[in-house]
């Protein structure tokens, strides 16, 4: 070990001591109009204390850690094998999926209340992360401000149903045409500029769209938010304890049974498994189809696939609009769940969510966002005390994922054909 | 005459503000000019170095050090040591292990790192914010006939002169210095740099490290003029100052500075004669319109795309 390693491990666990000491280590409090300096519990400094010493330890032998690491019995018992063949993969995947699918078509009859609201919100979140899996991991272009989309989707069930009464199932294709038309609109001039540009640019858009909901107070109800969004119904009937709309019959007395307020969640989770399954056949469909090649080829390499006659602007165009379209979809779903809608749902943090789900899946791999949508949305309910770290617990992972696996934990395998060596 | 008072004003408020986004910008030009990366987290390493003067200045104060322009000075050495020493640490963390990757993944593990450090100072300090206290009080008041009056603090004229100070400093290093010669060596081409005997991973850490001890000069000031802190104060500021440093033409130093003042006066017009709320769109209606019509910005050499 020389001495240069020795320096600079020291230095590595001093600059550890000044990031954490002053913020972890003392913390600001409020007492009345004054605030107070108060030290953090012992434990904590002697965390940060432990910390500089991993820091120091593992900067100092670098070296023979890392090469250490690297003679370890290999952890994962399936590196050494042969990536499964394209088609058995394929078949696994489709059946791993429809187990998925049947599987979630039981699951509400079985488990609580507050279990099957949750799957909603996992449902919801699959939708979205399956629509910006097209802008980001099939076309490649870094959208950060993809929440517009959503809140565009549920602010217009919301409205329309304030202001004409229109139903859940007049307001779905509206909301996510519009929503559509909107990725459309905006995505025309700015689709042009480069990845990291874009990303900044669409942020933009997205915090300008929450300021003006925000802002807005005449229409959109400002902070407030609009509240009264009707439920679905099945065939003119309401799942409510009395019929609220004249016409329709309520679900309870047509089938002869006792009300029960489980049946209103329950339909609004079948409903919004059937979108989520569409919303991935659908994009399955797209990714097989010339237009999702394009994609692909415009990510890979942007000026091999425009000297091959592809449109740059058409087929970044039809991806965002594909995209901003399903996160209509997914707006409408959840206005309708939640009755009740604010701008406040619609913040940057919520786009940064779909990202790292996006992102922690693997990019362009549905399977593999399906799952982390799952996971993602699952995970922090389960582990309740570990809630509040889950943004932490976020970030973190996005970081460790771009430095180790930038591919995802199951990444896209793209259909090929290969070639037979010859005789 | 009422008139041309309340413009001073808002021209006043707005140069202060915009001053304090060139600090910022600094940060983002920089980084941009040297590895072409946006750095998301730096609005985070603003708002950390925000966080420690204030914990500087209350921990002095409750010491019982009374000389202001002492506290001060501690507080903001402090703060630049603690942001810089972050910069320095996110970089090695997050960005060094992804450098020359595919475009996205550097971006994409700056808003994981933006993120984390949001959420590190979240659960360390707490959501709520926390009152500034403004320790320079007082100032210049100006009036026609009594009616309305304009004041141009000694806080203000404090944002100025340091930021002033700062800038001085900087151009000064970056023409005069070793190292800043070695910087604008690396910005123009790394490649060749390195060849030619520049160690690039020091120059590239040296520029995180000025970008956050600036960008930490920017937090004490910036909070003791809006009087609170809280987490997410240097995400909105952080991009309204990579819109200053976008406008000015990425890459470039002036421009950075050039974006941050002109940034500030169309803020601080905006809300004098429209609306406060409205202020946030314009500046990224502005972010929006320049990217679009003139992406080099205003003083931004264009950029050739090799094949």
């Amino acid at each position: 070990m020389a001495a240069n390693n020795l320096r600079h491990a020291l230095f590595c666990a001093v600059v550890t001591l000044i990031i954490s000491i002053p913020i972890l280590g003392l913390n600001l409090e409020a007492e009345g109009i004054n605030i107070i300096l108060t030290g953090a519990k012992t434990s904590t400094y002697i965390a940060i204390v432990l910390a500089a010493i991993a820091v120091f330890v593992f900067q100092a032998y670098r070296d023979s850690i890392m090469g250490l690491l690297g003679k370890l019995p290999n952890l994962n018992p399936l590196a050494d094998k042969e990536p499964m063949e394209q088609s058995k993969r394929a078949k696994l995947e489709s059946w791993i999926l429809t187990g998925i699918i049947v599987l979630a078509l039981f699951w509400p009859f079985v488990v609580s209340r507050g279990s099957v609201d949750l799957a909603t919100l996992v449902l919801i979140y699959v939708m979205l992360a399956l629509g910006l899996n097209v802008v980001v991991g099939l076309a490649g272009l870094l959208d950060l401000g993809y929440v517009a989309f959503y809140a565009v989707g549920a602010y217009t069930f919301a409205l329309l149903s304030q202001y004409t009464g229109i139903s859940f199932w007049m307001a779905l294709p509206i909301g996510a045409l519009l929503a559509g038309l909107t990725g459309m609109t905006l995505g025309f001039p700015v689709l042009r500029l480069r990845g990291d540009y874009l990303a900044i640019v669409t942020l933009g858009f997205g915090e300008i769209i929450r300021i003006l909901l925000n802002n807005w107070t005449t229409l959109t109800g400002g902070p407030n938010g609009i509240g009264g969004i009707p439920e679905p119904t099945l065939f003119g009937m309401e799942f409510g304890r009395r019929v609220k709309e004249e016409g329709n019959t309520s679900f309870h007395e047509t089938f002869g049974i006792a009300y029960s307020g489980e049946h209103k969640v329950i339909f609004l989770y079948l409903i919004a498994l059937v979108l989520a399954v569409i919303t991935a056949l659908i994009i399955r469909r797209f990714m097989r189809m010339p237009v999702g090649r394009a994609w692909e080829a415009l990510r890979e390499d942007e000026i091999a696939a425009r000297s091959l006659g592809l449109s740059r602007t058409a087929v970044k165009l039809s991806a965002f609009t594909i995209g901003a379209f399903f996160a209509g979809f997914a707006g409408t779903v959840f206005a309708s769940k939640q009755g009740f809608i604010s701008p406040e749902s619609f913040v940057f943090l919520e786009s940064a969510i779909i990202l790292a789900i996006v992102v922690l899946g693997g990019m362009g791999s549905q399977l593999g966002v399906i799952l982390a949508a799952i996971a993602v949305t699952i995970l922090p309910e389960l582990a309740r005390e570990f809630s509040e770290y889950r943004m932490l617990i976020f970030g973190a992972a996005m970081v460790l994922m771009m430095v180790w696996r930038p591919q995802g934990l199951l990444p896209m395998r793209r259909i090929h054909i290969t070639l037979n060596k010859q005789e | 005459m009422q008139d041309l008072l309340y413009f001073s004003q808002q021209l006043i408020n707005g140069l202060t503000i915009g001053s304090a986004y060139a600090l910022i910008a600094i940060g983002y030009t920089m980084v941009y000019g040297i590895i072409g990366m946006i750095n998301f987290a730096h609005g985070e390493i603003y708002m950390i170095g925000a966080y420690t003067a204030l914990i500087a200045i209350t921990g002095l104060t409750a010491l019982g050090l009374a000389w202001l322009p002492l506290i001060l000075v501690v507080a903001l050495l402090c703060a630049m040591l603690v942001s810089s020493s972050m910069g320095w640490a996110v970089e090695r963390v997050a960005y060094r292990p992804v450098r020359g990757r595919h475009r996205l993944i550097p971006l994409i593990s700056a808003i994981g790192m933006s993120i984390f450090l949001q959420n590190y100072v979240h659960l360390a300090q707490g959501s709520r914010n926390v009152g500034f206290p403004a320790l320079i009080e007082g100032g210049f008041n100006f009036s026609a006939d009594g009616a309305f009056e304009m004041s141009l603090s000694y806080m203000q004229i404090t944002i100025f002169v340091t930021t002033l100070i700062c800038m001085t400093v900087l151009s000064l290093f970056i023409s005069r210095s070793r190292t800043g010669r070695a910087c604008r060596a690396v910005s123009q081409d790394l490649g060749m740099a390195s060849l030619l005997g520049i160690d690039t991973n020091r120059i590239i850490s040296a520029t995180f490290i000025i970008g956050a001890a600036l960008a930490a000069v920017a937090g004490l000031l910036l909070g003791m003029y809006y009087g609170s802190i809280d987490p997410l104060f240097g995400f909105i500021a952080g991009l309204k100052a990579f819109t200053a440093a976008v406008l000015g033409g990425i890459g470039s130093i002036p421009g950075a500075m050039l974006g941050g003042l002109i940034l500030g006066v169309a803020e601080s017009m905006t809300s004098g004669y429209l609306s406060g709320e409205y202020k946030d769109v314009v500046s990224f209606g502005l972010l929006i319109l320049i990217l679009l019509f003139k992406p080099t910005g205003l003083l931004g050499k264009p950029e050739v795309e090799k094949i």
